[in-house]
């Protein structure tokens, strides 16, 4: 029998889709369009073998790779923290996720900028390690100070997707493995690991992709010679020559890098359990 | 419900009274402060009333104006008040920010203050209007030595509003001797401790002062070899900055860095350690003039709006909160701003208004401007510029993140494996 759709369900995702056609597809053209032309509009793939010829490929490296690090210690802090709070009781953990969602009230370029005064030379830890006779540490300017950034500013999202998955797990399942004659790492690592999987994936890709096209952090907290992607996009977008085609063409190349490493993750974790969801 | 739920809703919402109730308090315990301000008798005469309830858009550069904070005088609205004119005020943080802005034609502006060499290309594309100057008649102001400039050397098209120099910032505890030259900015000595322009032009005309090459030069080798300089200063850098220099400066996180002579007077007030220089190979001199653009729609009220800025009263306010050093005679020559920089910094008035024939005598002001420059030149510094934004340096320390990246990547893949193996063993046994 063929159920005839209500006019709400007709018609409910259409501001969705006139937002999505104006400012998710109108824009993708567009930045496909700036990368294979040049300034005077004709077709070319001059800006693709000039990011090929000079030192872009490094970058694009160096980007992934700090993405990768940062994502990882995200999830090697995030886990175990999501999986301590379930076993609080609901008032500490509403708690602790206001605790963790606080900082993200605020603007995170306000945050940086709060994390660069604190890491100076002459900045408040360091003030505080001399007068514990320490001496200077050269915080700010380094690249752990750049992960210490991104870990900072993208650990939420990789907490609050695991927490989520996990505080709504069906307790009966970890008793039944109890009861069965698991241990506790069993039970960790054989009903609430595979379970959490879809919390880790999405939180995997939302700590993984801002972190690849971070640029704020690596100006304030990086060193002199620290360029990421993000950054090389925006100099290039801001320079005097006022051209979008060579940045539109690094955001192109950027873009179906991480579309290959969002199918990589996401077949390793339809590997691993069935139902991994697709982000 | 129960007594404890109710309980919690009614302290909340006793709560969120108090709040709205404290916060309602303090609007009323604080109103606005009234700055004692008036214009001249002359701005005051002026009939605004064919404009008065018309609006003018104001493109300029951030923090460029009295804006009624911390007790000044708020310009706009005090020309609001006057004219009955609205004005609708934006900033930029570039004259190329500004001017991609201006060219993609979606807002348009009535009064813009770009600096001297984008004025050129602008007047050189025909995207200004030429002034009335019938309208601007506080224009008499206007020193002599900042008329007829190179960009516009018939006096058509702008009004000088702000100008400036760049020097050398260094804070003395850190620096042994008072430097005299760019070529402390690649001190090994004072390695991460040196900060820099993270502007293309004012970067390579610090490299092309030093190497004396010209700062307009249109030959692509000269800005080879100024990027060449550069590459070697990156060695000692510890960031490249623009906004961010004054907290640097200021808490004494770095020793030296290049900037404008007006910021210097207002870092000196957080940290008087600071002192301030003109190095000898010269340095880059810069004039920002309000314009109108050609998509304006009110250019008459933008006019009197130039005027109104040029008013002895406004501009001084201006010239008392930017810190910049003004083109106006009206307010050089007077004693209250005269005394305002004896308090900023003993030496202010010789740092903001030096005069060029002692500081670089048998030179050329002109060959201190930065021109407008042919658009492969352009392209040529923005490609040496990222090239030079990318380069790694001697002390590099990116590759501990290859190391983690490697050991990463070696742990996951034996994790996955391990557990392939077992899975196997598993379903053959």
């Amino acid at each position: 029998m063929k159920t005839k759709k209500s006019l709400l369900q007709r018609y409910a995702a259409s501001p969705y889709m006139v937002w999505s056609v104006l400012f998710v597809i109108a824009p993708l053209l567009f930045v496909i369009y700036y990368a294979f032309t040049d300034r005077n509009g004709t077709f070319s793939f001059n800006n693709f073998s000039r990011m090929f010829s000079g030192e872009t490929p490094k970058v694009f490296v160096i980007s992934l790779a700090f993405a990768f690090v940062s994502t990882l210690i995200c999830l090697i802090i995030a886990y175990p923290l999501a999986y301590s709070m379930i076993k609080t009781k609901k008032k500490t953990q509403n708690m602790l996720i206001m605790l963790f969602m606080l900082p993200m009230w605020m603007n995170f370029v306000l945050r940086t900028y709060a994390i660069s005064f604190l890491l100076e030379d002459r900045g408040l830890i360091n003030q505080l390690f001399t007068s514990i006779g320490l001496g200077q540490i050269k915080l700010i300017n380094t690249s752990g100070a750049v992960i210490f950034g991104m870990i900072y500013n993208f650990l939420p999202y990789m907490l609050l997707p695991i927490y989520s998955v996990m505080s709504k797990m069906d307790k009966s399942l970890i008793e039944a493995s109890e009861d069965l004659g698991c241990n506790r790492l069993h039970t960790l690592t054989k009903v609430i690991l595979p379970l959490s999987i879809p919390g880790i994936v999405s939180g995997i890709t939302m700590v993984f992709v801002p972190s690849v096209s971070t640029f704020y952090i690596s100006q304030k907290l990086g060193p002199s010679d620290f360029t990421l992607i993000g950054d090389e996009i925006e100099t290039e977008i801001k320079s005097a020559a006022g051209s979008y085609n060579y940045g539109s063409a690094i955001s192109f190349v950027l873009m179906i890098l991480i579309f290959i490493c969002l199918i990589v993750m996401n077949k390793f974790s339809d590997e691993d359990a069935q139902g991994g969801m697709l982000v | 419900m129960t007594l404890r739920l109710l309980l919690k809703k009614r302290s909340l919402s006793l709560f969120m009274a108090a709040v709205v109730i404290f916060s309602c308090l303090m609007l009323v315990s604080c109103p606005e402060e009234e700055v004692d301000f008036e214009v001249t008798s002359e701005t005051a005469a002026i009939d605004y009333s064919p404009y008065a309830g018309t609006t003018i858009n104001v493109y300029n550069w951030g923090e460029y104006i009295s804006d009624g904070s911390e007790g000044t005088v708020d310009v706009n609205k005090a020309f609001t008040k006057l004219t009955g004119i609205e004005v609708n005020y934006t900033n930029f943080s570039g004259n190329e920010d500004m001017y991609s802005k201006l060219k993609s034609g979606g807002i348009s502006y009535d009064v813009i203050i770009p600096s001297d060499y984008m004025i050129e290309r602008l007047i050189s594309e025909g995207m200004l209007l030429k002034l009335n100057f019938n309208n601007i008649p506080n224009y008499k102001y206007i020193s002599e030595e900042y008329r007829n400039l190179y960009f516009d050397s018939d006096n058509e098209y702008s009004v000088p509003y702000n100008v400036g120099m760049v020097g050398i910032i260094y804070n003395t505890e850190m620096v042994s001797s008072a430097p005299d030259s760019w070529s402390v900015l690649c001190d090994p000595a004072l390695s991460d401790k040196i900060l820099m322009f993270n502007n293309p032009r004012d970067a390579f005309a610090i490299a092309q002062f030093m190497l004396d090459i010209d700062i307009n030069t249109q030959n692509a080798d000269d800005w080879e070899k100024a990027k060449e300089w550069l590459m070697n200063q990156k060695n000692y850098v510890k960031s490249y900055v623009m906004d961010e220099v004054f907290n640097k400066m200021e808490s004494g996180s770095a020793a030296v860095a290049p900037y404008y002579a007006g910021d210097f007077l207002s870092m000196y007030q957080n940290n008087d350690d600071l002192a301030f220089v003109y190095p000898k190979e010269g340095t880059n001199i810069f004039v920002d003039s309000a314009c109108i653009p050609t998509s304006a729609k009110n250019k008459a009220a933008a006019e009197l709006y130039i005027n109104f800025l040029l008013d002895p009263n406004v501009a001084l306010q201006n010239a008392q909160t930017i810190c910049y050093a003004s083109p106006n005679t009206a307010v050089v020559e007077n004693e209250d701003y005269q005394n305002f920089l004896k308090e900023l910094h003993p030496e202010a008035n010789a740092i903001l208004y030096p005069s060029f024939e002692e500081l670089y005598p048998g030179k050329d002001v002109n060959d201190y401007y930065y021109r407008n420059l042919p658009q492969a030149t352009l392209d040529k510094i923005s490609t040496l510029w990222s090239e030079l934004k990318i380069a790694s340096t001697e002390n590099s320390d990116s590759y501990i993140i290859y190391i983690l990246c490697i050991t990463a990547v070696i742990l996951l893949a034996g994790v996955v494996v391990f557990l392939k193996v077992r899975k196997r063993r598993r379903i053959n046994a």
